[in-house]
């Protein structure tokens, strides 16, 4: 593998060819905020906040899937890509029903820290709250519709880590909406393993353990990252 | 198969042909209007007057002046008759030997007609889209067998190149870089692919070349196939076409027979199969890598480019991707050579483009036009203006990804240049007239709701951008809205246009910008005074 030199934010790095702008740009510091990305499964670029400019290329363009080249200029933090990140942020939080003081999530949670990472202090959009049902029929886990932002992190990890194939997305657009099985009741799936790594990867309070209190919902990451590294890196070693 | 079966199968034809015929439309416009009772009447007439060797009735595709329906031409009399009705077809037949018919006629040498340059249309209406053995008699297939003959994938890709060929599809990437992109990225398995789920509202071009003239695009895909190396190619056809899909189901089955598809075509090494796969339903599937997750079984969604398609596209592998009116301008170029393609059109934008006109116009229907045309020309001398002396205010290309143009531009050319710089696009080639009576505000409306439920709601710029963007726009027409709110429109426009993930987010704002742009007062007037004083929630 060749070494490639690059720019990220007027600093010069160097990373491993393959790499993206998003491992770079973390190996070298520079925080980028991101949502959608979780580490252990592959990325797909659908939540926008980590896009950065690119020197040359018209389009911004998700760290999180561009990979390093030589001689690369990132920006990663400007005027412009703050006000989309707001902009972002706040038409998620208009999207749904994200009232943080009465959610499992609140203090725990990636939408609720990005907001006051990036300044988003006010919605300027109406609020939209769609009538969404919650699934409690499984025994363990609870899915809150209303609190999703279909980031698909569940998806993934249920699909890639897991391997059920238990959760899906059906529906498009504004009416998408987080399935299990073929849209039945989570307590009837016949697929679902049981294992949480959905709800470990669920960035809002949409998935949730049951019982578990806002004080105690706190999430094992590392869990998914041992897994993968278990599995292909041989590493045995939490 | 060789060249001179098709030469014989020519020949046959030509022999047998009779001495007057009649073309009956067959596309679906015309078929929608009952053409069927009207050809199995004219057969009928034609037997009982006992003159079954002097005139042969043939189905053909679109006949163009789709307002009309349903249409029958008589050559060589070039007897165009309109609106035909099954109980007609008596004295059309008698009228043949110097009659007069009960059916109104139309000129075919009108405006209409006369004004167009047909390319990718010229088999169009002539050939029987169900039968091989008309294609051939039109010298189809020809090209495929010169190609493969005579000329290496280099060759034959420098041939594309020099035609300066754009994608048809609306973006107008050159076609033969395209084509020389995917023959050298690294990979023996390639595939290509026709883009056939056209789904702009108002868009009917791609529908009627497949119903009218399948063959010509089969033999595109082949030639392509052959100069980027691919050996499977798939049509991706959106169910809401049956016609065309039962066409291409027809002519992909008559080409395996002949043997111009499966293996060793035209006794070379050469091996081609194409497949259909057909959409759901979903408009985000004519975006090219949620086409090809569609293909390959998956939720139709895009993902971020690079990589681009041509050097990881369908199964990870190189993917050509054109679209139908692409593949179908392809066998014509090699007929007829580079160079006289590249002296067609103007400057930058070469050959012709067909567009399906439709709106508040007099004359709706399917025209092809050398690139450079002005709009005013396709409007007011092709289309015939407005109905009922309406005064015509736009012209919007493009569909959902496209904007208006006003009439004070109409002396724009048409090409992908000149349409850019207005804020719209070249598009698939839909064209919709407006006339005084259209609300500027209620296009936008309406292109922004078909947007906002045709989000795949993968990216969230896109899927919810477009409910907040259709809401103002809703909130401005029912004069709830202030200054502060078309604000926070064009901000909105700006974000989801610079921050979504795929054409259809980046695009789903160019209607409103394009109406605010020409048409800002009709959004002005339907504003209300700003009662909340001082603008605490401005950004």
């Amino acid at each position: 593998m060749a070494a490639k030199t690059l720019t990220i934010d007027g600093k010069q790095i160097s990373a491993e060819e393959g790499e993206t702008i998003l491992q770079a740009a973390t190996e070298a510091g520079v925080k980028i905020p991101t949502l959608c990305h979780l580490e252990g499964v592959y990325d797909v670029g659908a939540c926008r906040l980590c896009l950065v400019e690119v020197k040359g290329t018209p389009k911004l363009l998700p760290a999180c899937t561009l990979k390093v080249a030589e001689g690369m200029e990132v920006s990663t933090d400007t005027e412009r890509l703050r006000k989309y990140r707001r902009m972002t942020l706040e038409l998620l939080f208009a999207e749904r029903n994200h009232v943080c003081a009465v959610c499992v999530a609140n203090g725990h949670c990636e939408l609720q820290a990005l907001a006051y990472e990036l300044g988003m202090d006010h919605v300027r959009y109406d609020y939209i709250f769609p009538r969404w049902e919650v699934d409690n029929t499984h025994r363990l886990f609870g899915m809150d519709h209303n609190r999703c932002v279909l980031c698909g992190r569940c998806v993934r990890s249920c699909w890639h880590i897991e391997g059920a194939g238990t959760k899906n997305v059906s529906g498009r657009g504004a009416r998408s909406k987080i399935i299990t099985d073929l849209n039945q009741p989570w307590g009837n799936s016949e697929s679902c393993t049981e294992c949480g790594k959905c709800a470990m990867s669920c960035p809002t309070g949409a998935l949730f353990r049951k019982g578990s209190t806002v004080a105690e919902s706190e999430r094992d990451r590392t869990k998914l990252e041992f897994i993968v590294n278990a599995r292909e890196k041989k590493q045995w070693n939490a | 198969m060789t060249l001179n079966d098709l030469s014989q199968i020519k020949e046959t034809e030509l022999f047998a042909r009779k001495k007057i015929v009649l073309r009956c439309c067959m596309a679906a416009g015309c078929m929608s209007s009952n053409s069927q009772g009207v050809k199995e009447q004219l057969e009928k007439a034609v037997i009982d007057a006992g003159l079954q060797n002097e005139i042969e009735v043939r189905g053909v595709g679109c006949m163009k002046l789709c307002c009309e329906g349903p249409l029958v031409q008589a050559d060589p009399q070039e007897s165009l008759f309109i609106k035909v009705t099954p109980e007609s077809a008596p004295s059309i037949i008698a009228s043949l030997n110097g009659g007069k018919p009960d059916v109104n006629q139309s000129d075919p040498h009108a405006a209409f007609f006369a004004k167009q340059l047909s390319i990718v249309l010229a088999n169009s209406g002539v050939v029987d889209p169900e039968r091989i053995e008309s294609y051939i008699t039109a010298d189809g297939y020809r090209a495929l067998h010169e190609v493969l003959t005579e000329n290496t994938p280099k060759e034959t890709i420098e041939i594309m190149v020099n035609s300066g060929l754009r994608g048809r599809g609306g973006a107008g990437f050159p076609t033969g870089l395209k084509w020389g992109t995917v023959a050298k990225s690294p990979g023996t398995k390639k595939y290509v692919i026709c883009n056939a789920d056209e789904g702009d509202p108002g868009a009917f071009m791609d529908r009627s070349v497949l119903e009218s003239d399948p063959h010509s695009v089969l033999e595109g895909m082949a030639i392509a196939a052959y100069a980027v190396g691919a050996d499977q190619g798939f049509i991706y056809v959106r169910a809401e076409y049956p016609l065309a899909i039962s066409r291409l189901q027809i002519a992909i089955k008559q080409a395996k027979i002949m043997g111009l598809l499966g293996s060793g075509i035209f006794e070379t090494p050469f091996h081609f199969n194409v497949d259909l796969r057909i959409g759901a339903g979903a408009f985000v599937c004519g975006e090219e890598t949620a086409l090809m997750m569609s293909v390959e079984g998956k939720r139709g969604t895009p993902r971020p480019r690079p990589p681009f398609p041509a050097e990881s596209g369908l199964f990870d592998c190189p993917t050509l991707l054109n679209n139908v009116e692409t593949f179908a301008n392809v066998p014509a170029i090699y007929r007829n050579g580079a160079e006289w393609f590249a002296g067609i059109g103007t400057e930058r934008s070469k050959g012709t483009k067909v567009f399906a006109l439709a709106g508040k116009i007099k004359n709706t229907g399917l025209i092809e036009v050398p690139m450079g045309t002005p709009l005013r020309t396709i409007v007011e001398e092709m289309g015939g203006g407005a109905p009922d002396g309406g005064k015509i205010k736009a012209v919007q290309t493009g569909g959902p990804s496209g904007g208006c143009i006003p009439a004070q531009h109409l002396d724009t050319p048409v090409d992908y240049e000149s349409l850019g710089k207005l804020g719209s696009i070249m598009g698939s080639g839909g064209m919709i007239v407006m006339d005084d009576s259209t609300r500027m505000v209620d296009v936008a409306r309406f292109f922004m709701e078909f947007c906002m439920d045709e989000s795949c709601g993968k990216c969230i710029p896109c899927r919810t951008g477009t409910v907040q963007m259709h809401n103002l726009l809703d909130k401005i027409l029912k004069r709830k809205a202030t200054a502060r709110d078309l604000a926070k429109l064009e901000d909105l426009c700006d974000m989801v246009r610079n921050t979504s993930l795929c054409g259809l987010g980046q695009t789903a704002p160019n209607p409103t910008m394009s109406t605010l742009r020409f048409f800002r007062n009709e959004y002005e007037e339907l504003l209300q005074p700003d009662t909340l004083g001082t603008d605490r929630n401005a950004s």
